[in-house]
């Protein structure tokens, strides 16, 4: 398995050569080498799962970066049945958009950066899921995140688009922070940073407390949540979503690859891969649990009313990871991470349809200007179509199978785990039901837009398409590896899992699997037929709906006012802060006060010092000569003679 | 000594009568290029021998070990950037001599007699040697009168200093009655510290200080350095500095090595003083050429703690810190080189702005060199600090190696300034036009690889220096 360095090292080299040689040599061919490499990594990848399939892992540190006493630094590889799905989903997703990106990307100024930054992000992104320690997963971590603000603020001439790029990055230092902090404890108590004696012995640590602010807290509690924080920035969840929405303003394929399919899912990943910490802190578990619940409620409430179709799917989003956490929470890692890989197909499909529809519409976002598409553009209705079916629930389609896992798991679990199936299940209904007001608002009825924009609707290129019809496949039949026994299924993706993250805890009865099974499919239909009623035959109902409850209506059109919220407490306190104490008293009077101080400190000593550096010789040899007997006398008094 | 011994000798006697054959080439060779060449032929000859010279001849005068085979290894590596630097840049200077090359083999024929010292009176003679070379080569632009002030300056300094340092070396000798290094050790082991041994002991240490630019013995540097050739300039900067550090290393750590309470306070006040005036005054630069010398001032301030550190540990760092500094400074210097042309001087900081988008490439290597100067990782300069602190706090200065993570954070100041200049201002005026000559990339080339690899695998280089200093 020597081959695996390929992997990530292949998209390293595509983007060396873009970046140093794109400008230059591949001005509209820039696709060539990041495709081509990313080709590469897919084959390999797949070349791994079957290795890993047939039962071959690995572990093995490359070479060490840093040796200091305890401390070592090194680039190893972990690659286990986590690793492996991980790579399929990251590198699958990744060329399909680079393909993708052909056709949406063409003419633009930027092209050779937007292939060299979607090569560095896919080996980021591949050495954070490979990485055999968490110091390595923290440099890709960081190195993501780096990859998601250049391409957010890729077309950075507009204000709206560079902003975007900074509140993501500001808003994920917050988590960044506490995972920091989550990982430097893990060497404070354990002394490595690898994995795997790490989660060997983090058991030793279960009866260690330490107080905070006089509240007796366990340490294994205190590092998973300190991770969780880090999950929490990454992945979007309560409360630091609000820079995934406002992530959209990158080009669309962006936001597909990385703002859907791989890096949010990130922060799923780290607590997949922690689960040996996460499992021995009830608490953690909790907090997981219900932060992705609520989450997943949360964001889809918002996104029932957004017109804006990217940050519908945005919100939608969030709310999916928001159940991949609640898997997560309730001991079922592998729910979590078989949600993560079929949501990625179907996720990635949602964006790249509505790039595609942008395409058509002249960079139009606003569903209630569109309308009657399907005939304009049938592959991508139809594939989008599949993925809104997908993600509603549908019975046979990929997310079905993962959303109803999670549930069950959820409700067999118990206790917490109850509540938190509720929300999901309430969840369910509302996902149904905007994604179909998106299907509808855009595909049927009677098109809105302008003359002028109805004269340019086409088709997108093969390149966009196709990509679009291969991911279909994926939204389709992507759930078919976790089949449950109940459905006739073996259940293979969770045994596969397995060794990496255990089975699930809990009970429960065939009569209590049907009930969610048919639950959630039962709200799936009624979110869409719903949606039916609303948007294709009675209009004029969310017309009478929005001004009968106009306080919910604007409270959710204005995302539960959490930007206004954390701009009257961070924001304005920050600048307020940055103006007036750093940049007034710090920087002017105690920087600029050494900076300007020191030499007017020197010259109002005398301008002996300046005379010297301006060049006389005897000054040079005085200052030597007092140097010398300044040593002299300093020694003469230390020792008293 | 017998005749078979002279294997330990050979480098230098092979890099002596080569560099005499340099010189005379000179004469029927009319291309200045090829003289270059046989240059770095010659070291390539030279460091043939090395391998086969461990050993220690004339009663210990001359030693070959690990030691000074590390420090060989630096002063061959600069001399070879050295000249890859220099052949197009003298052109430019209308200043193309073939004594030049030999000039500076005389240089590294010096530097290697002082890393092999035994004696001190073989480092006094290895120590003239290259500085004699070097007056001679600060002042090589002859028509030019910043050249040649810098020359004098220099020769009337280094020879105050020389004053300085022989009056050190009779002052040990009247008290211990040898000038051989390691007797000295063993004599001084049985003596006390009295008041004109710790006088001698500041002697040598100002003597030291001054060829490695110690503040406040530093005055010369950026005069020096400012008015020298910049290829010289940065050989200056580089090989004649770890020549310094190596006696220092040798004489203080193995000679002086009883006196160590003593002289280590010392040590560290000049430490800090340097890394103070190197960056707060760098700061103030807006030559980019003057701002390096400061630089070079401050980054022997944080190379001292290695020998303060002292041990396996701080030797080991030291070294490495000298040989990452090299190619971290040669590369910047080297895009002075690339910056100047027939009539530009471009050493203003003015001069690089908007240089990103002119001249991509060349801004991103200066970058490359900036943030490896200021120590971020992944570049060469981070692991550098990083091993320098960590000896600092295995020996117990934790302090000093917070003092010397303040400092640098301040240099980051005056080395990102440069990158802002290039990447966040508009180019102004006509664009900069590069003079680049093949062996000028090649150096570039050179310096930026070892910069990045140093960086991302440092192991190699850190286990070499640790098995020659162990």
């Amino acid at each position: 398995m020597n081959y695996y360095l390929l992997i990530p090292f292949l998209p390293l080299a595509a983007f060396l050569i873009n970046i140093l040689l794109g400008r230059k040599l591949f001005r509209h061919q820039a696709h060539w080498p990041s495709t081509l490499a990313v080709l590469g990594s897919l084959v390999v990848s797949v070349l791994v799962l079957i290795d890993v399939l047939n039962g071959q892992t690995l572990n093995r540190d490359l070479y060490s970066w840093i040796i200091s006493g305890k401390f070592r630094v090194s680039v190893g590889f972990l690659i286990d049945q986590l690793t492996a799905v991980m790579l399929i989903v990251v590198t699958s997703v990744s060329f399909l958009v680079h393909v993708y990106s052909i056709g949406y990307m063409h003419d633009d100024p930027g092209y050779y950066r937007f292939y060299s930054y979607l090569s560095l992000f896919t080996f980021s992104m591949l050495m954070l899921v490979m990485s055999n320690n968490f110091l390595q997963l923290y440099f890709g971590w960081e190195a993501v995140g780096l990859c998601s603000y250049l391409l957010i603020g890729f077309w950075y001439q507009k204000k709206s688009a560079s902003d975007a790029g900074k509140k993501a990055f500001i808003v994920n230092r917050f988590g960044d922070f506490g995972f920091g902090l989550g990982v430097i404890l893990i060497f404070l108590t354990l002394g490595t940073l690898h994995y795997s004696p790490v989660f060997e012995t983090i058991g030793t640590l279960s009866e260690k407390t330490v107080s905070i602010f006089g509240l007796e807290m366990n340490i294994i509690t205190i590092i998973a949540l300190l991770l969780f924080c880090g999950a929490v920035g990454k992945s979007a969840q309560l409360p630091l979503h609000v820079w995934l929405p406002d992530a959209m303003e990158g080009p669309t394929p962006v936001s597909a690859l990385i703002h859907a399919a791989t890096m949010v899912t990130a922060g799923v990943f780290l607590v997949a891969r922690a689960n040996p910490i996460f499992s021995l802190s009830p608490t953690a578990m909790s907090v997981v649990a219900v932060v992705g619940g609520l989450t997943a409620l949360f964001a889809a409430t918002i996104a029932l009313v957004q017109n804006d179709i990217k940050r519908v799917i945005a919100y939608s989003t969030v709310s999916q990871l928001g159940y991949m956490f609640l898997a997560c929470g309730v001991g079922a890692y592998g729910a979590g991470i078989f949600h993560l890989y079929t949501h990625a197909y179907f996720k990635a499909l949602l964006f790249l349809c509505a790039g595609s529809v942008m395409h058509a519409m002249g960079g139009e976002l606003d569903c209630q200007k569109m309308g009657g598409l399907r005939k304009y553009m049938p592959v991508t209705y139809w594939t989008m179509l599949i993925a809104s079916l997908s993600i509603s629930g549908i019975p046979g389609l990929a997310g079905f199978f993962s959303k109803d896992e999670i549930l069950f798991r959820a409700y067999a679990a118990g206790g917490v785990g109850k509540f938190v199936w509720l929300l999901g299940t309430i969840a369910a209904l509302l996902t149904a039901f905007y994604s179909f007001r998106l299907i509808f608002l855009t595909f049927h009825g009677e098109f809105r837009g302008t003359e002028e924009q109805k004269h340019h609707l086409h088709e997108s290129p093969k390149a966009m398409t196709i990509p679009l019809l291969l991911l279909a496949i994926g939204a389709v039949g992507a759930g078919w590896v976790g089949i449950p026994p109940l459905l006739g299924g073996g259940e293979h993706f969770a045994e596969y899992i397995a060794p990496v993250v255990g089975h699930p805890a809990g009970e429960a009865t065939h009569a209590e699997e049907w009930m969610t099974m048919g639950l959630s499919v039962l709200v799936g239909l009624a979110g869409i037929l719903t949606a039916w009623i609303f948007y294709l035959r009675k209009r004029e109902i969310p017309v009478r709906l929005a001004e009968k409850f106009q306080p919910i209506y604007r409270v959710l059109w204005n995302k539960y006012y959490f930007d206004e919220l954390y701009d009257f407490i961070i924001v304005r306190p920050s600048l307020f802060v940055a103006r007036n104490i750093i940049m007034g008293f710090t920087d002017g009077a105690i920087i600029e006060g050494i900076v300007n101080g020191v030499p007017a400190f020197i010259g109002w000593l005398g301008s002996h010092v300046r005379k010297v550096q301006s060049g006389l010789l005897q000054h040079y040899a005085t200052f030597m000569a007092l140097g010398l007997f300044l040593l002299i006398a300093i020694v003469m008094i230390v020792t008293g003679v | 000594m017998n005749f078979t011994d002279i294997h330990t000798l050979m480098p230098e006697i092979v890099m002596a009568v080569l560099a005499l054959a340099v010189l005379l080439s000179e004469l029927v060779i009319r291309r200045k290029e090829t003289v270059g060449l046989l240059a770095i032929v010659s070291v390539a000859v030279t460091a043939y021998f090395i391998p086969t010279s461990f050993g220690t001849v004339f009663n210990g005068m001359f030693i070959s070990d690990g030691y000074s085979v590390f420090f060989k290894f630096i002063f061959f590596t600069c001399l070879i950037l050295t000249v890859l630097i220099s052949s197009r840049y003298l052109e430019i200077e209308r200043s193309s001599h073939g004594e030049y090359y030999a000039l500076l083999m005389f240089a590294t024929l010096g530097m290697m007699l002082m890393a092999s010292a035994g004696d001190l009176i073989v480092l006094y003679l290895g120590l003239e040697l290259m500085a004699l070379s070097l007056y001679v080569l600060t002042g090589f632009i002859r028509h030019e009168y910043r050249s040649n002030e810098a020359s004098l300056k220099y020769f009337l300094l280094g020879a105050f200093s020389s004053a300085i340092l022989l009056y050190g070396i009779m002052m040990i000798y009247a008290q211990t009655g040898t000038t051989d290094i390691n007797t000295i050790s063993s004599v001084l082991t049985e003596k006390k510290a009295t008041v004109s041994l710790l006088l001698s002991v500041i002697f040598l240490l100002v003597a030291f200080s001054f060829k490695i630019a110690l503040a406040p013995f530093h005055m010369w540097t950026p005069d020096v350095y400012e008015g020298a050739p910049t290829s010289i300039t940065a050989f200056m900067s580089v090989g004649p500095k770890a020549a310094g550090f190596a006696v220092l290393g040798r004489v203080f750590l193995v000679g002086l090595y009883p006196l160590q309470i003593n002289w280590i306070p010392l040590l560290i006040g000049l430490s800090i003083l340097t890394m103070a005036v190197g960056n707060i005054l760098a700061i103030q630069q807006r030559s980019v050429k003057r701002m390096l010398a400061y630089s070079s001032i401050a980054h022997a301030g944080y190379a001292v703690i290695g020998i303060i550190a002292g041990g396996n540990e701080g030797v080991s760092a030291m070294m490495n810190y000298l040989l990452i500094y090299m190619f971290m400074n040669i590369g910047a210097f080297s895009i002075l080189i690339l910056m100047r042309s027939e009539d530009f001087l471009g050493e203003s900081l003015d001069d690089f702005k908007g240089l990103a988008k002119t001249h991509p490439l060349t801004a991103g290597l200066m970058l490359l060199f900036m943030f490896s100067l200021t120590g971020i990782p992944p570049t060469a300069g981070f692991i550098g600090k990083f091993y320098l602190f960590k000896a600092a706090v295995g020996a117990g200065y934790t302090w000093l190696a917070i003092v010397t993570v303040i400092f640098s954070a301040i240099s980051a100041y005056f080395y990102l300034r440069v990158v802002i200049y290039m990447y966040m201002h508009e180019p102004e005026g006509e664009a900069v036009s590069l003079s680049g000559s093949p062996s000028l990339g090649l150096a570039l080339l050179i310096s930026a690889l070892l910069v990045l690899f140093i960086g991302i695998y440092p192991s190699p280089f850190i286990s070499f220096a640790r098995i020659v200093t162990g």
